[in-house]
């Protein structure tokens, strides 16, 4: 009985925007998930997340709430899940994709409209995050984590932090001392991103010439390249394997701190500049539990949720509500919450339409 | 009354059930063939008939296959250089591994399959087979450890001054297909020496052939059908490896099957993904019948 004015609201809300606004498919009114209500299940989930991204007891603590069993698949790559996605088979029922790539996937008409009234929690949200570029009704996204892809080194080789260079890996001369033992994203838009900000380019550049410039900058720098990998960077990193690590702000730090090398190794973003990311929860048009996908969203939205979710993964979190459950050191990082100085050098990937596949052929090439 | 004889009379009394049982015969041998052509067309012929379709798609800006538009592009990229290089570079490391998975597997399982008591054999038969008990992907990275700049072959190397640490190089990628493929080289080989007739190697020591002679003109021989079995069982799926380039090779050593992987996953081109499976399965194919061709020749 307690939910029933709750339910009267949310059905005025629903025939209030179909009656306003029928054509737009943002209010849900055509979508699967429009019949959804806060909280509700209609299977279990089927999750598709980048690796060493979610914490384990928040998997748990949804099953025991909602009553129905996760299933989560990883992926190192946005391009390698647009492509299971594209291939469709298995029906994932939830995917976090980046930015750039939330803005390729409404346009291939991948997702779904969310049904914004099935999240309860969306007022959490920080209001930077709820009209982002890539979505700019955020009809088809919600924001899950952010943060900055960069490059994670030992002290010995990179003493003052402050001249960090991209260099260390494209430069022969600057690299010679870590040849052998760098590391690079296995991700097209990140690594030649890496390479178009080193040449002075946007890395959203859709130029032929300069997008197969970077290319081969990868293609030169690669015999001092160890490998291109998107999983094991931080392990390879705090083994020794490497001492220059490219890769994604919230792994290095999650990896610091359970090798307890805080002192031994750090982050940065080059001086050239380097990505900022958001990523973003999402529904595909394949999924088959849309509710179940709306209830973890929700559950994500969460202020504790969303705290825990960054004190285990130690991104920055867009839930402005979670703030408060933060730990404090992770709140104070300048690496996690960069200064305005640091932003001012971060770009965004954005999609680059007909580039993508230039991006993708010129990637494999210069990797073979 | 021999058995023959017996045949022949109801063949001459009876004409009519002789080709009916001839029928039968031909429809039982069908029957009893039925399962594998089902799995030859559920399982192979169905599965190369959807790449051979795709090889001729087109995809959009994000990469995504339309059936329609159909064209050759995928066949025609196979003319670039670098498709040149990985594909000579896995046939090179493929025909490295046959061979010294040869040169390792004939010894050894020659040595298994010539020890006197049978439990032995089977001791060291499941001694082989043990890595398969765990999964491959597993053992793989089981690899990265011993082979990475702290592992205990790289500290042999140091020691002695011969290498250095070999993980993510292309020999790295060696050592993990010799490791991954050694068993089915030592298996079929097993198999052929084991059932051999040693009493045609005793006959020809008698005619005063020498050891090296005996082994060279009858051992040999009697086991080429294990040693073209092992070298096919081995060739084929180092040709198309692409867990181990992976993993040891740091995904730069790039080989045929890692190539059309990334094809199908970040590359998100699957025309040229299927044009370039289609043609090296073909290729495959034509160079296997080849290949048994001229073994069974001599067999």
């Amino acid at each position: 009985m307690k939910r029933a004015p709750w339910l009267l609201a949310l059905m005025l809300m629903v025939a209030g925007c179909g009656l306003s606004d029928g054509d737009n498919a943002a209010d849900g009114g055509d979508s699967p998930g429009a019949e959804c209500e806060p909280g509700q299940v209609d299977g279990d989930l089927n999750l598709y997340n980048w690796s060493e991204y979610m914490d384990p007891e928040l998997i748990a603590g949804f099953e025991q709430e909602a009553g129905v069993d996760v299933t989560e698949t990883f992926y190192d790559s946005n391009e390698t899940m647009l492509a299971q996605i594209e291939a469709g088979g298995a029906a994932y029922d939830l995917v976090v994709p980046s930015d750039y790539m939330v803005e390729t996937m409404i346009d291939a008409d991948l997702l779904i409209p969310l049904n914004r009234d099935a999240l309860s929690n969306l007022a959490n949200l920080d209001p930077d995050f709820t009209a982002p570029p890539f979505d700019p009704d955020g009809a088809y996204s919600v924001a899950y984590q952010w943060g900055t892809t960069g490059l994670g080194f030992s002290y010995d080789v990179v003493p003052d932090p402050t001249q960090l260079s991209w260099g260390l890996i494209f430069d022969p001369e600057m690299g010679a001392a870590v040849a052998g033992r760098v590391q690079m994203l296995n991700d097209e838009r990140e690594t030649l991103g890496a390479a178009l900000k080193y040449l002075g380019y946007s890395l959203n550049s859709t130029e032929p010439d300069e997008i197969n410039e970077a290319a081969e900058l990868v293609r030169e720098a690669k015999d001092r390249i160890a490998t291109f990998d998107s999983d094991a960077y931080d392990d390879l990193l705090i083994q020794g394997e490497t001492m220059v690590a490219h890769g994604y702000s919230g792994n290095f730090f999650t990896a610091f701190e359970a090798a307890d090398a805080w002192d031994s190794f750090g982050y940065g973003i080059p001086i050239e500049g380097g990505t900022a990311w958001v990523d973003n929860m999402a529904i595909p048009t394949t999924a088959q539990n849309v509710c179940t996908a709306h209830a973890f969203i929700d559950y994500l939205l969460d202020a504790e949720n969303g705290a825990a979710l960054t004190n285990f993964n130690f991104y920055a979190s867009p839930n402005a509500a979670a703030e408060e459950f933060i730990l404090a050191e992770i709140l104070e990082d300048p690496a996690i919450y960069p200064p305005p100085d640091v932003m001012d050098k971060l770009e965004f990937i954005a999609g680059v339409g007909e580039a993508s596949t230039l991006y993708a052929d010129a990637f494999v090439e210069a990797k073979s | 009354m021999t058995l023959l004889d017996e045949k022949a009379t109801v063949e001459a009394v009876n004409p009519e059930l002789e080709a009916r049982s001839v029928r039968a015969e031909a429809r039982r041998g069908l029957l009893h063939a039925l399962p594998a052509y089902v799995y030859l067309i559920v399982f192979f012929a169905l599965p190369l008939a959807i790449v051979f379709v795709f090889s001729f798609a087109s995809r959009t800006s994000t990469g995504r296959p339309v059936l329609g538009g159909w064209n050759l592009d995928g066949y025609a990229r196979l003319a670039e250089p670098v498709i040149r290089t990985i594909a000579g570079r896995s046939l090179w490391l493929a025909a490295l591994n046959t061979a010294i998975c040869l040169l390792i597997g004939y010894p050894f399982a020659y040595w298994i399959a010539t020890r006197a008591k049978a439990s032995t054999r089977n001791l060291l038969l499941v001694l082989v087979l043990i890595p398969f008990w765990s999964n491959f992907l597993v053992r793989t990275y089981a690899w990265r450890v011993l082979l990475d700049s702290d592992g205990p072959v790289t500290r042999v190397g140091e020691v002695t001054g011969l290498w250095g640490s070999m993980l993510f190089t292309q020999p790295a990628v060696f050592i993990g297909l010799l490791y991954g493929y050694l068993p089915f080289m030592v298996l079929p080989l097993y198999a052929a020496i084991e059932r051999l007739d040693w009493s045609l190697v005793e006959a020809a020591r008698d005619l005063y052939a020498t050891r090296w002679e005996a082994f060279r003109k009858v051992t040999l021989p009697l086991s080429k059908p294990g040693v073209i079995a092992g070298s096919i069982l081995v060739f084929i799926p180092s040709l198309g490896a692409y867990v181990t380039p992976d993993i040891l090779g740091g995904a730069k050593t790039t080989l045929l099957g890692n190539y059309i992987v990334t094809q199908f996953t970040s590359g998100r081109n699957w025309p040229f993904g299927a044009a370039l499976s289609f043609v090296i399965l073909t290729a495959m194919l034509l160079a296997t019948i080849a290949y048994f061709r001229s073994g069974a020749k001599t067999l």
